[in-house]
């Protein structure tokens, strides 16, 4: 490929290009075109569908009741919350950073409704509040990041137990469940004209104006950069410290929606709402092929992996299975999520091959 | 996060051991500081309340401490080496529930046929993490995350709807976590030279000193020839036999044990072992400053109790000592490592 | 001047100690490819003990790659390594290490939370009784270690804020420990001050009397002619030549690295000079510059120039905004800049091609296309959604005019040389068509035909009356192209050139603080 006038002297014609191959200093990277990515992300996608279709089969074998309008119903009111706050952890993740507080989120806006209606202020007032509060519950959050330069992962396991404890000082032991019926309906009824719980609709609105966000705004594109390279992100001019607050107010308003929604389809407000779904939330999003490391994911697959999420859930209560082990569920397909693409590389290390891989070893 | 510029100047044999002596003050001062904070604690609510300092209430945060800080020791092995375990929970719990069962599946199996079964539960439980993790070089937080899931999944499914009494465990059994000299429980004596060992273990032996390298600067231990991936694995294997053993004292201290044993106990220890000093991101920190985290968040809950502040206030705290812990863990290092090469610019030759 | 390696004596006179006539390590015909890219294709060269040689070469000449072979980090494609007249195969870095190989980078990689001693003698440590660590006796042999280079560390201090000198002082003393017979230091000095650097010549000349072989890879010509016995000039990933460096002249070298003489000084074009564009006023950061002043005016090319770690690239980056500075201020266009935000910057019409186009200038596994549009999202956008057509136009008119080499705009900025990586994130700011362009080390690490591609586009530009500010440690480089050379040490501007009065050695001796040039 070289032409052989490289070596001599005088050589009028520039010798060809040489392809500086020099990564990391002490250790070879993997290396793949777009292309390449491009197919094993559709392959990943396709790999969903597949599931997808193989968890419809098995609700159906199940029980003929499986794909009837009712149960659609049920599949997108019990997972509703957990739905949405896929979306923004979704941002999150590529970014390269990771909120686990926002679960607790949902049980302090849960608590906070439940305080101020007890305290006898009107509903809409309250819910805008909440809101308002979740938003500061997220600034937070960035404020810890951002500024204090703290890593997300021990700083929101911190608020996490900060926002639940506040939580239950807020409530205590005190169960409201008093709220009026045009509330609560949205817990009972579907949305009008269709089979689907509003927490459903809600979570199809948004999830196409996050995946919008994500794919066809600056700001999304800013997240891959940042998720893959925090620094040149930085020299690019792109503001990380203020898109990295932003995200996570983002996810602390969804955090306090989701709390709203769930209070109502409970009817109940109580101080410990929520605590656990925090892990189903992150379980769903890798599974939707956005990698725990940042810079890589699609909404589309998130929006996948959370249908089948909730369908294969669905399917195995319809089975009686016990409601509590389902997340015997959730943990392996996230084993399978992260398993199955580094499978090959697995194979060949029990062969003896030498696969060439960072060390990575982030908690 | 980028570090600030160097002007590079050179080192001196002085200043070299003066930077010395900065950094071991200042990670003394962190070690020492949580059994300060623990000790103005005490004396506070001690003089508020002097019923804090009797017999019972002492009693009752070493019970409370010792399992906590018994997992912290397998939690900072790992944590140590930039990995994290949070299937520790599920584990215990896994582990409470089958080995105490046991006393009415096998009838008149010795006390420490029980403790074996725990260890062994444990142990399998960490075989399968660390092998995923090790083998399959797969992020810690992710396995774990799942692990948590499916063990606790498979513990409700064995349990069922069932639960396991004290009136079905042998007395011997259920005097272990209970008997005590004084207001100190035997077991806390056990657990802490149990810590005391596991603490000379990291800081005398090579495998040991070797996780504090891989936490340090993974890459650098991989060329240095150091077997992470046999480490890590080993590391998670102790802290999953260590959380079985724990979930053994666990059935011993409470006598009924149900499927929801041990839940949310992963983020406590976590909580634990940072406010105990160990960097969430590996390369630093002590078991025993892991413990003396227990001990602290037992102590805080203890004396909330007896100040009469509600329960509720716990977790809270918990959350805000941890964004503390984090916080300072933080300042200190950026400090220090400006401090040390400013030393270094002082000196300029 | 092309002759092979020939000679087998070192050849300088002066005997050296523990001299052999055959070689201690051997590479021969190394050939290396990376997919379609050959990056080394005759790596020969021969190593005596008690001997300091040279491994010099333009980037791209395959020295880093012969290193990464020896250091077992890659393995050849064709050719053989001996030691000690047999065949070795080094499959890993822990081979390397049992061969006797041992690499000193030029940015160390140490465990920063380990003591000295401990970095020294991890996996390794001398144990007592039960195989416990033996620490005493690991503190007594650290001491013993460093005693003949004649350095004094502390074996208790924490690796955490050692200067890269003494980072690299306890990589030697780690491979001291380990028994090394080879040490190849990669571009050890880049990044020290004078003094460090002496202290580093001798730590060398005592590894060379005690019988060890060095293998020194470095630019710096003068280094190379103060310590170094024999030399191999690598070009296009052939030798050129092996040779001891007597009766070579830096000139000769040059010669056989660029296979065709230097062109001195390239008139750069009479340019019109117009207003000032940027005016930096007593710029200070605690610790890192001070009080620094200059101005560019627009058509005008400032090269700032000085040793690596004199504060330059933060001087540049403090402009730009992405760090903040302590005292003073910075004007564009007449306009007092907001420190510390780069988004002003940029809309004020700045743009800073970084240092180090693989970690601040570009997102490798981000496309071309991608990159180049990266920081025109904004003004690409309609009602906050990217045009994905005209992000494509842009990309692709200004790959083109800066003749960059792709297969497709899509392809991941990775697949490309360094060259059109470079152009690459020229592109990305050229786009911008800024008013004052700061480009730092331009052309590091580039082929000889695309720095020069980049150096008249600098022209152009200029003539343009775009203002440039170039950072850059190359002086061939900045005589070639500057129409203005500003001098930085240690943080302090000491001296400004203009072009004609500028050389080499007034450069030099300005950013060393010295009269001349120290030859041990």
């Amino acid at each position: 490929m070289r032409p052989d006038s490289a070596t001599s002297p005088g050589a009028p014609e520039a010798p060809a290009e040489v392809a500086l191959f020099d990564p990391s200093p002490l250790l070879a990277e993997q290396h793949r075109s777009v292309p390449e990515r491009l197919r094993s992300l559709v392959r990943w996608e396709t790999a969903l569908v597949i599931a997808l279709a193989a968890t419809l089969l098995f609700g159906v074998s199940v029980s003929s009741q499986f794909l009837t309008g009712s149960n659609i119903f049920n599949i997108g009111l019990a997972n509703g919350e957990v739905a949405i706050m896929t979306l923004p952890m979704t941002l999150i993740i590529i970014a390269g950073e990771i909120d686990l507080s926002i679960a607790s989120t949902l049980g302090l806006s849960s608590s906070l409704l439940g305080y101020l209606w007890l305290h006898g202020w009107p509903m809409p007032a309250i819910i805008v509040f909440v809101l308002f509060i979740g938003v500061i519950l997220g600034a937070f959050n960035g404020f810890l990041v951002t500024r204090l330069g703290l890593p997300s992962l021990a700083v929101t396991i911190g608020t996490m137990t900060l926002y639940a404890g506040i939580a239950e000082i807020i409530l205590g032991s005190t169960i409201v469940s008093n709220f009026p019926t045009g509330y609560t309906n949205i817990g009972v009824n579907a949305f009008p004209h269709t089979d689907l719980s509003w927490s459903a609709v809600i979570f199809l609105v948004l999830a196409i104006a996050f995946g919008a966000l994500m794919h066809a705004t600056p700001f999304g594109r800013s997240l891959f950069a940042i998720g893959w390279n925090k620094e040149a992100a930085l020299y690019a001019g792109i503001r990380v410290k203020r898109v990295k607050t932003v995200l996570y107010m983002i996810s602390g308003l969804i955090g306090a929606l989701a709390g709203v929604l769930y209070t109502f389809r409970l009817s109940t407000a109580e101080f410990d709402n929520g605590s656990g779904l925090v892990l189903s939330v992150i379980a769903v999003v890798l599974l939707g092929g956005v990698s725990i490391f940042g810079g890589k994911g699609t909404l589309f697959g998130v929006f996948l992996a959370v249908i089948v999420f909730c369908s294969l859930q669905n399917a195995l209560l319809l089975t009686n299975f016990p409601e509590d082990a389902t997340g015997i569920v959730t943990g392996g397909l996230l084993l399978g999520s992260v398993l199955l693409p580094n499978g090959g590389t697995f194979v060949d290390r029990l062969r003896g091959h030498k696969a060439r891989r960072h060390v990575s070893n982030a908690p | 996060m980028s570090a600030p510029a160097e002007v590079i100047v050179s080192t001196t044999a002085d200043e070299s051991s003066s930077s010395r002596r900065l950094a071991d003050l200042v990670f003394k001062i962190r070690e020492f500081g949580i059994i300060a904070v623990l000790l103005v604690f005490v004396g506070v609510t001690a003089a508020i309340q002097p019923r804090f300092v009797d017999s019972q209430n002492i009693k009752f945060i070493f019970t409370n401490a010792t399992i906590y800080a018994l997992l912290a020791l397998g939690e900072t092995m790992v944590v140590v080496a930039r990995n994290i375990d949070l299937s520790v929970g599920s584990v215990l719990g896994l582990s409470a529930y089958l080995s105490s069962d046991l006393f009415t599946r096998a009838h008149g199996i010795p006390i420490v046929g029980v403790f074996a079964a725990g260890l062994g539960i444990g142990l399998a439980c960490g075989v399968i993490n660390g092998a995923i993790i090790a083998v399959g070089r797969v992020p810690s937080l992710v396995v774990t995350l799942a692990t948590l899931y499916v063990i606790r999944g498979f513990d409700i499914i064995v349990v069922g709807g069932g639960m396991v009494v004290a009136s079905s465990l042998p007395s011997g059994f259920l005097a272990i976590a209970s008997s005590s000299f004084g207001p100190v429980p035997y077991l806390a004596i056990v657990v802490a030279v149990v810590i005391g060992l596991g603490a000379y273990y990291l800081r005398s032996f090579r495998s040991g000193r070797e996780l504090y390298a891989i936490g340090s600067n993974p890459e650098a231990a991989q060329l240095a020839g150091i077997p992470t991936g046999k480490r890590i694995f080993t590391a998670f294997v102790l802290s999953g036999g260590i959380a079985g053993i724990a979930g053994v004292l666990w059935a011993s201290n409470y006598g009924t044990i149900d499927s929801t044993a041990g839940t949310g106990y992963e983020l406590q220890v976590v909580a634990a072992v940072v406010v105990g000093g160990v960097a969430i991101f590996g390369g630093s920190g002590t078991v025993v400053g892991a413990a003396f985290g227990a001990l602290l968040l037992a102590t805080i809950n203890q004396a909330l109790y007896v100040l009469g502040i509600s329960s509720f206030w716990d977790e809270a705290i918990a959350g805000l000592l941890l964004i503390a812990a984090i916080s300072l863990d933080h300042g200190i290092a950026a400090s220090l490592t400006s401090a040390l090469r400013k030393r270094s610019l002082e000196r300029a030759t | 001047m092309n002759d092979a390696s020939g000679a087998n004596r070192v050849g300088d006179g002066t005997k050296t100690p523990g001299e052999a006539l055959n070689p201690l390590l051997v590479m021969d015909r190394v050939a290396k490819s990376f997919g379609a890219v050959r990056a080394l294709g005759d790596g020969s060269l021969e190593l005596f003990t008690g001997e300091t040689h040279a491994l010099v070469g333009e980037n791209g000449a395959g020295k880093s790659t012969m290193v990464k072979i020896l250091a077992g980090v890659y393995q050849p494609d064709q050719g053989n390594l001996r030691i000690d007249g047999k065949e070795v195969v080094i499959a890993s870095p822990a081979a390397a290490r049992d061969a006797g190989i041992a690499v000193i980078y030029q940015e160390p990689s140490l465990f920063p939370d380990l003591t000295v001693a401990e970095n020294v003698f991890i996996g390794r440590q001398p144990l007592r009784s039960a195989r416990r660590i033996d620490r005493k006796a690991m503190h007594r042999r650290v001491l013993e270690l460093l005693a003949p280079l004649g350095v004094r560390l502390d074996p208790e201090r924490i690796a955490r804020g050692l200067s890269i000198a003494d980072q690299q002082i306890v990589e030697i003393a780690k491979a001291l420990s380990l028994d090394a017979r080879v040490i190849v230091m990669d571009e050890p000095t880049a990044a020290l001050s004078a003094y460090e650097v002496q202290r580093l010549f001798r730590v060398v000349e005592t590894l060379r009397a005690s019988g060890a072989a060095v293998l020194f890879i470095s630019h710096r010509l003068n280094e190379v002619f103060a310590i170094c016995q024999r030399v191999t000039v690598m070009r296009d990933g052939m030798r050129v030549l092996s040779r001891p460096l007597e009766g070579l002249s830096p000139d000769d070298l040059v010669r056989a690295m660029v296979g065709r003489d230097v062109v001195e000084r390239e008139q750069a074009g009479v340019i019109e000079r117009g207003e000032v564009v940027l005016k930096v006023e007593r710029l200070t950061r605690e610790g890192v510059f001070v009080d620094i002043s200059f101005e560019v005016r627009s058509g005008e090319i400032v090269a700032l120039a000085g040793l690596v770690g004199s504060g330059r690239s933060e001087v540049a980056r403090a402009i730009f905004g992405i760090d903040r500075y302590d005292a003073g201020a910075v004007y564009v266009g007449g306009e007092r800049l907001k420190k510390g935000a780069s988004a002003a910057a940029m809309a004020a019409g700045v743009g800073l091609v970084p240092e180090d186009r693989r970690l601040q200038g570009l997102v490798m596994e981000l496309s071309i296309g991608g990159n180049i549009a990266l920081a025109s999202l904004g003004r690409l956008s309609r009602f906050g959604f990217v045009r994905r057509a005209a992000e494509h136009k842009l990309a692709g008119e200004w790959a083109t005019r800066l003749r960059i080499k792709y297969a497709r705009l899509s392809s991941q900025v990775s697949t490309l040389s360094g060259g059109n990586q470079q152009k690459s994130v020229l592109a990305k700011w050229l786009s911008r068509r800024p008013r004052l362009l700061i480009v730092d080390e331009p052309t590091r690490g580039i082929d000889v035909a695309t720095k020069s591609e980049v150096h008249r586009l600098l022209v152009e530009l200029a003539q343009e009356g775009i203002a440039v500010l170039m950072i850059s440690s190359e002086l061939p480089e900045v005589l070639r192209v500057a129409d203005r050379v500003l001098v930085m040490r240690e943080g302090r501007l000491v001296a400004e050139f203009f072009h004609q009065e500028a050389s080499e050695e007034s450069i030099v001796a300005a950013a060393t603080g010295q009269a001349q040039m120290v030859v041990p």
